[in-house]
């Protein structure tokens, strides 16, 4: 029959004939991935929302995930890894893409690449409508029109591959990123793996029953294994902070939020591509649930956990001086209760991995931000010796937080032990979206006094955060917060408190943060109404009360160096001046469109809160003089593997060029932490930096050089040592080498000196904290209460900028997401599971934005750096707030600032 | 069972087959069903002769179902084909406007579907294939509500008849949170003709604000005649819209708006005249 399912699809595929043989309907993504070993084309939703599986069809930039494969009979298709090789515009791009750092985690430099390359042949659209297919999580854009922009203009001279501290260089990483190369979560499995897929509750709150789970397995044909908590032999629980475990790896009689796992199947690829999760015997009755703080903490709200009555998981606690005394006393005085959502990371790359068993050993593949932090857990829930048990990252395509808790990592390997072979899975993006971590809802009342000099006279803060089923991160986030609250201001009167509240929500834990973006909106946007009572500038009312060294935090911590917020409102002064002319010029033409500026400052203390962590880098020189680098701080796109070899070379005194790099295989790597609480530049760094000296100190001695100027460069068999004119060799021929083959190695371990908080939260929280403060400009159009971000200035202080691009990267990026805090993202469980309900910033919301680095040296950073993942997005969203609040008079009090609440907003005012 | 069809005699006979799902450019078929394999045999539309492409014909213009978003931009149309082009390139993204096509936006029925505004001012009627024949109906009753239409089992929307294209301009004007890849929180669609300065002829239609997208007959007849349009919408022109209350807006805030919205785009229209 001529029309029936066509047995053989014939194409071209990046110029190759090929054959397929798809099943009816299959989509074109799944046949380039799994049939034709197009790897490089990346599935972020299945649904046409991010573009990563952008491909070209006959020179069309399509979907690869909405396309059959039948309808590519005949015709061109082309991927990032063919025209990378063949497309001279292509290659263009790839340069300018590392140029820029536009590749941060990589995931969607795919798809965004092919979009260019289509727009770059013929060139008949605008850049941002060519490229707005294509959602990136990571630079915030800006990068990538820079980059397409100088491939359109002919290239431009490359950034340097190589060089030292403080040096814009390439990242290490880039080259497999931009040539479609790297290999994701869901990028390492075979063909033909066996897939395991999660059952999960349909409801915020269900009990359930199986029915025969056996017979299940044996009469459909194409289950090879069905898992559920009677197949854990350890225990049937984790959680990232171990005092606080309580999430079960399979739900048992009750589930507590809509996507938790009770059970999981295990099929042939054929039979999973079809499977329908609605045929497992599973029945479910829903119960009553609580979704938000309040509900959930009155007296006869259903309990979620034994031990936290009222479901208070935790709270943290600061207070110095008197706070309501001293506001009561206060000439002026401003009071607001601010809410926050949900808000999804949605990165890109769902999460994904592959797992083995070999010799009785399980080794799970994977994305992670915390590779040993998983191996803690695994060693746990398996039940099984640590030994037995490998976890070998893959390429991150985007974390932010939430790829520091374990995801599927404990059901690839229960499905590996129990089916004794290989299996893979890649969560959905709506089981990446129900089932991962969020970002807090907050409900924060705050008041702030001042005397009539503009002299912050108390500061009372209550925040509720919404912690969702599980404990997670929100330990932290209660922790954090009132550590954070005052912002980096001199607040001699305060109390702050913070409480964890659990709810039939997904988990909340950990997103770029920790609960202090929420609080900085309720406290930057109530300094600006303070300073409007005060009749001061805001930068002014700023600057009057910003923290300087030698005057104590809120926690009572002393810096005598170190404290850079004052450096970053001075660099802001001029830009503010402007913008305040810029805008009353606007707004003196009248019409529907009102500009407004505004601005924000924040703070972030990096690493761990008051507790130790750790982070070793080992090191050492083969007998061949190749220098090798453990490098085992999760590069999660942010430049990790860039920045720590950077410092790494610096105290070693030889070039970034030579060094080669081994990730955060547990089998090879030491511990380097976790990535999060912007601690790798940090403590990592630090630990780096040891090492390299300890490696330099070994050598050095070895030559009898005793100079801080040479400098060590491998030659063949042996090191060179270059002091001034004198050259020495240090032969590394004959030396014993040690089981890893190094001739000469070292290994070092770096710990911030914190010491704990006592009852009102004082004491030494962090070693460090970094600062900054942005200033927004934005129009209004006041017809549909729309907000057209016009440019942003950004001061960071960065102590020392390791390498000033990746810098500007992380700012940009962040201000991306503060940006979709601020203006966009809100997720409802059950709701906007998906990326057209769940709306992140497009390349065409993001404005252009100026990165103002601020070097205000730290005594405990490598070098004098200081952590920046998580400061830029503080900052951003009460930045915008004030912006609009300016441009059109109104009092925002809850984010996202979507058109609707705006134009409610404006409305309100107009009646008031 | 995957059909793919090079006739429309072949395709009409395919198209019986039990539980039939119709693929054309895979933009809201592959979503709608997760991140599973389609069920059930799938007719492709994409191939059969006819079903891709504009033409005029001796009565109008004539839009193939299975023609893009992207071969509609390219087609040489009049100007009041803007309105109906200008929504076209807010579909989603370039990657959508490829793919997508005109038969499968009308046919998803979405109440914020981005031609139907505009295909409702230019007197839109589908053709609707099957094997006992064609039948041809105005728009306004292929779209029945939300996710629903006239079309039978056994029939495929062929094409788009476009009757009338007497002079004119279009507009389109949509509302979204973010700048791409954005479902309308409200959109409008203008046709306007201009004679001596004032309005002749007006077409308004309203999208996202109602289960079906649909044209406001009152507002149309205030507006002929008018030279300006500013503070001419009211209330009361705007009473048959239903508006709802979901993640993308309040219904109070998409009643507020439209009247802004479609002064807008006919502004935009007599810009032009």
């Amino acid at each position: 029959m001529k029309d029936a399912a066509p047995e053989g699809i014939a194409f071209t595929l990046n110029n190759k004939p090929v054959q397929a043989s798809p099943t009816a309907g299959e989509r074109l993504s799944a046949t380039l991935r799994e049939s034709l070993g197009a790897r490089d084309v990346k599935i972020g939703c299945n649904a046409g929302d991010c573009g990563a599986c952008t491909v070209l069809v006959d020179g069309a930039p399509v979907c690869a995930c909405l396309m059959s494969t039948a309808q590519a009979e005949g015709r061109h298709v082309e991927t990032l890894s063919g025209l990378v090789q063949t497309d001279k515009n292509t290659q263009a791009l790839a340069e300018a893409f590392q140029n820029h750092g536009a590749a941060q985690c990589g995931i969607c430099t795919p798809g965004m690449m092919v979009s260019a390359t289509a727009y770059l042949r013929d060139k008949n659209s605008s850049m941002e409508d060519a490229l707005g297919g294509v959602l990136c999580r990571c630079t915030g854009y800006r990068k990538i029109l820079d980059a397409v922009a100088e491939a359109a203009a002919g290239g431009a001279e490359p950034l340097a591959k190589f060089g030292g501290m403080g040096q814009s260089i390439r990242r290490l990483d880039g080259v497999p990123k931009v040539e479609g190369r790297e290999a994701f979560g869901d990028d390492v499995a075979p063909p033909d793996t066996p897939v395991v897929h999660v059952i999960r509750a349909p409801f915020p709150r269900a009990s359930f029953e199986f029915g025969d789970l056996e017979g299940f397995r044996t009469h459909t044909n194409g289950v090879l294994a069905v898992l559920s908590a009677a197949d854990i032999k350890g225990r049937n629980c984790f959680g990232v902070i171990p005092p606080f475990a309580d999430q079960p790896v399979f739900a048992v009689a009750e589930t507590r939020f809509r996507g938790e796992a009770v059970a999981a199947v295990v099929g042939t690829p054929e039979f999973m591509a079809r499977f329908d999760p609605a045929e497992f015997p599973v029945i479910w009755q829903e119960l009553p649930s609580v979704m938000d703080c309040d509900t959930a903490m009155e007296p006869d709200a259903p309990q979620l956990h034994s031990g936290r009555s009222g479901n208070v998981m935790t709270g943290g606690f600061v207070q110095c001086g008197d706070a309501d005394r001293a506001l009561d006393a206060a000439a002026h005085r401003v009071t607001g209760s601010f809410s926050t959502g949900f808000v999804e990371h949605a990165y890109i790359e769902p999460e994904a991995g592959f797992a083995t068993v070999t010799d009785g050993r399980v080794e799970i593949h994977g994305c992670t931000q915390a590779p040993v932090m998983d191996l803690d857990s695994m060693e746990e829930i398996l039940g099984m010796d640590r030994s037995r048990i490998r976890i070998v990252p893959t390429a991150v395509g985007g974390g932010f937080g939430s790829k520091l808790d374990i995801s599927m990592q404990p059901y690839l390997a229960l499905a590996a032990l129990k089916v004794n072979g290989p299996v893979r899975m890649a969560y959905s993006r709506a089981e990446s979206m129900q089932s991962t971590t969020k970002r807090h809802p907050a409900e924060i009342r705050l008041t702030i006094g001042a005397d009539p000099s503009g002299r912050l006279q108390g500061f009372r803060f209550d925040g509720l955060f919404n912690t969702g089923a599980y404990a997670s991160w929100g330990p932290t986030v209660a922790n954090r917060v009132p550590v954070h609250a005052s912002g980096p201001y001199q607040i001699p009167d305060y109390r702050a408190e913070a409480k964890g509240i659990h709810t039939h929500c997904p988990p909340a834990g950990a997103f770029r943060g920790f609960g202090v973006p929420q609080a900085a909106i309720a406290q930057e946007v109530l300094f600006d109404e303070l300073a409007a009572k005060l009749d001061l500038d805001p930068l002014e009312f700023r600057e009057i009360n910003a923290l300087e060294n030698g005057v104590p935090t809120v926690c009572g911590q002393v810096f005598e160096q170190g404290v850079g917020i004052k450096a970053c409102f001075k660099a802001l002064r001029g830009p503010w001046a402007d913008a305040l002319a810029e805008v009353a010029t606007f707004n003196a033409k009248g019409g529907h469109m009102r500009r407004g500026v505004g601005i924000a400052a924040g703070w972030y203390g990096c690493g761990n809160t008051s507790l130790p962590n750790p982070s070793t880098i080992k090191s050492g020189v083969r007998e061949d003089g190749t220098i090798m680098l453990h490098q085992g701080a999760m590069d999660i796109g942010q430049g990790a593997n860039t920045v720590i070899s950077q410092i790494f070379a610096q105290a070693l005194g030889c070039d970034v060029k030579y060094l080669r790099l081994i990730g955060a295989d547990t089998d090879v790597t030491p511990d380097a932490g976790k990535t999060s609480a912007s601690r790798q530049t940090f403590v990592s760094g630090n630990a780096a930096r040891l090492s390299g000296l300890a490696l330099r100190a070994e050598i050095l001695r070895r030559c009898n050089v005793d100079s801080a100027a040479a400098v060590i460069e491998p030659m063949g068999g042996a090191l060179i040592v270059r002091d001034g004119a004198a050259r020495h060799e240090v032969s590394l021929e004959g030396l014993p080498a040690d089981k890893d083959g190094y001739v000469l190695r070292a290994e070092e371990s770096y710990d911030p000196p914190t010491r704990p908080l006592d009852k009102d939260g004082q004491g030494v929280p962090y070693a460090q904290f970094g600062y900054a403060a942005h200033l927004a400009v934005v129009d209004v159009d006041t017809r549909y209460g729309t907000v057209h971000p016009v440019r942003f200035v950004a001061a960071h202080d960065v102590g020392h900028a390791v390498n000033p691009m990746l810098v500007e990267g992380q700012v940009h990026g962040g201000i991306a997401q503060g940006l979709g805090m601020a203006l966009m993202e809100e997720f409802i469980p059950g709701r906007t599971e998906n990326l057209h309900d769940y709306l992140i910033p497009t390349i065409g919301d993001i404005p252009p934005i100026e990165t103002l680095i601020i070097e205000e040296p730290d005594a405990h950073g490598p070098y004098g750096a200081k952590g920046l993942g998580e400061h830029v997005l503080i900052p951003t969203a009460p930045a915008l707030i004030n912006a609009i609040n300016r441009a059109v008079g109104v009092q925002l009090r809850q984010v996202p600032v979507t058109p609707s609440r705006l134009k409610a907003a404006m409305k309100e005012a107009r009646h008031d | 069972m995957y059909f793919q069809p090079t006739t429309l005699d072949q395709a009409v006979q395919d198209a019986q087959a039990e539980g039939l799902r119709i693929l054309a450019g895979g933009t809201d078929f592959y979503p709608t069903n997760g991140d599973r394999l389609p069920e059930g045999p799938i007719l492709d539309v994409t191939r059969i002769d006819g079903m891709s492409g504009v033409t005029q014909t001796p009565d109008g213009w004539r839009i193939g179902g299975a023609t893009s978003w992207s071969d509609v931009l390219r087609a040489d149309l009049p100007a009041a084909f803007d309105g109906l082009k200008a929504a076209g390139r807010e579909v989603g993204s370039i990657q959508i406007q490829n793919a997508g096509t005109i038969a499968g936006n009308l046919c998803n029925a979405s109440p914020a579907a981005d031609s139907v505004p505009p295909l409702l001012t230019l007197g839109a009627m589908v053709e609707l294939y099957s094997a006992s024949g064609k039948r041809l109906l105005p728009l306004e009753e292929f779209i029945l509500g939300v996710r629903k239409t006239a079309l039978r089992s056994g029939e495929i929307l062929t094409a788009v008849h476009i009757p009338e294209t007497a002079g004119g301009w279009g507009a389109f004007t949509k509302l979204g949170s973010r700048k791409y890849l954005v479902i309308s929180i409200a959109m409008v669609a203008v046709l306007i003709d201009v004679h001596d300065g004032v309005i002749s002829k007006a077409r308004v239609a309203v999208g996202a604000c109602s289960p079906v997208a649909q044209r406001l007959p009152e507002l149309e007849a205030a507006l002929t005649g008018r030279g300006d349009v500013a503070g001419l919408v009211t209330p009361a022109h705007l009473a048959a819209l239903s508006p709802i209350d979901d993640v993308r807006g309040s219904a109070q805030y998409r009643l507020e708006v439209v009247a802004p919205m479609i002064e807008e785009a006919v502004e935009r229209c007599l810009e032009r005249a």
